[in-house]
């Protein structure tokens, strides 16, 4: 069988039979109908748009933050001091070894 | 507006109407527009419920998008990339059982096929089983190979059209068209190899 015949044969048979453009009865009236119904609640569509409307606040909250901690470390001398305390915590629990056991 | 029979609006009067806040303007534009969505919607679907769903779709989204027309192309054209992404759509989740089978083509069918095998020029085009031989062929196909194919090779649109009517890219169109030959060679193929060889 030619294969590629058969390709155009059928292509060609849709090309000549067209799909017909009837309406059914008062279709536009249904479609008026439905523009007219009350939306129905969609949960997970007002979920998302107020996902995307807090990504502006929480963007501008962070840039905020990381600024203002920037700026307080610049005029903080006490970097030393932040940095001993750290050691100091983390080990706290070694250094109390005798006194816990 | 919409009630005002005798004086024939323009598009562009009846959208600025409904941008108004008189959905009834809408009316006219469905009804106007309506045959065309429905020939359209019928290259993908085939029972007629799912026509109307797809059509009705078709206006509820564009009743929805109508602040983004911007007036630039006509309405209609508008109206028809939205048409054919619903379709698109509609393919996309309407996925059937695409394993190839051709066990249970009718009678006409076999007989046209046969008539074709014989003598090419005996099996007519406009016979009703051809039209339903490439129905079943186009089911089987991807979603996006459907589409292109039919817009291309069925409705003998450029590229440039249906990238237009996609919004794929010209090249995107042009790889999904190379591919949806080479779907329907094979599902020729097997169709050849299942029943006729």
């Amino acid at each position: 069988m030619n294969l590629a015949e058969l390709r155009k044969k059928l292509l060609a048979a849709a090309r000549a039979q067209p799909p017909g453009w009837d309406v059914p009865y008062a279709f536009e009236k249904r479609v008026m109908a439905r523009l007219a119904e009350k939306p129905a609640l969609d949960l997970f569509a007002i979920w998302n748009r107020t996902l995307w409307q807090a990504v502006a606040p929480c963007l501008a909250v962070t840039l905020f933050l990381g600024v203002w901690t920037f700026l307080a470390q610049r005029n903080d001398n006490s970097r030393e001091t932040l940095a001993a305390d750290l050691e100091n915590s983390l080990y706290a629990p070694l250094d109390n070894q005798t006194e816990t056991w | 507006m919409a009630d005002s029979a005798a004086v024939e609006w323009t598009d562009a009067e009846l959208i600025a109407a409904v941008l108004n806040g008189e959905t009834a303007s809408f009316e006219p534009l469905v009804k106007k527009y309506q045959p065309r969505v429905f020939a359209t919607a019928r290259r993908y679907a085939r029972r007629e419920s799912e026509v109307e769903d797809i059509v009705q779709e078709v206006f509820l989204k564009a009743f929805q998008k109508l602040r983004s027309f911007r007036g630039d192309a006509p309405f209609e054209h508008w109206l028809m990339r939205l048409a054919v992404r619903t379709c698109y759509d509609f393919l996309r989740a309407h996925r059937r059982n695409r394993e190839m089978s051709f066990a249970d083509i009718s009678d006409e069918e076999s007989d046209w096929l046969e008539r074709f095998g014989a003598d090419p020029s005996d099996a007519s085009e406009h016979a009703a089983a051809a039209r339903e031989l490439v129905e079943r062929l186009l089911a089987q196909l991807s979603p996006a190979a459907r589409l292109v194919l039919t817009l291309l090779e069925i409705e003998d649109r450029s590229v440039k059209e249906i990238a237009g009517l996609t919004g794929w890219s010209l090249s995107v169109v042009k790889i999904r068209a190379f591919r949806a030959r080479a779907e329907m060679r094979k599902c020729l193929e097997k169709l050849a190899r299942e029943k006729y060889l």
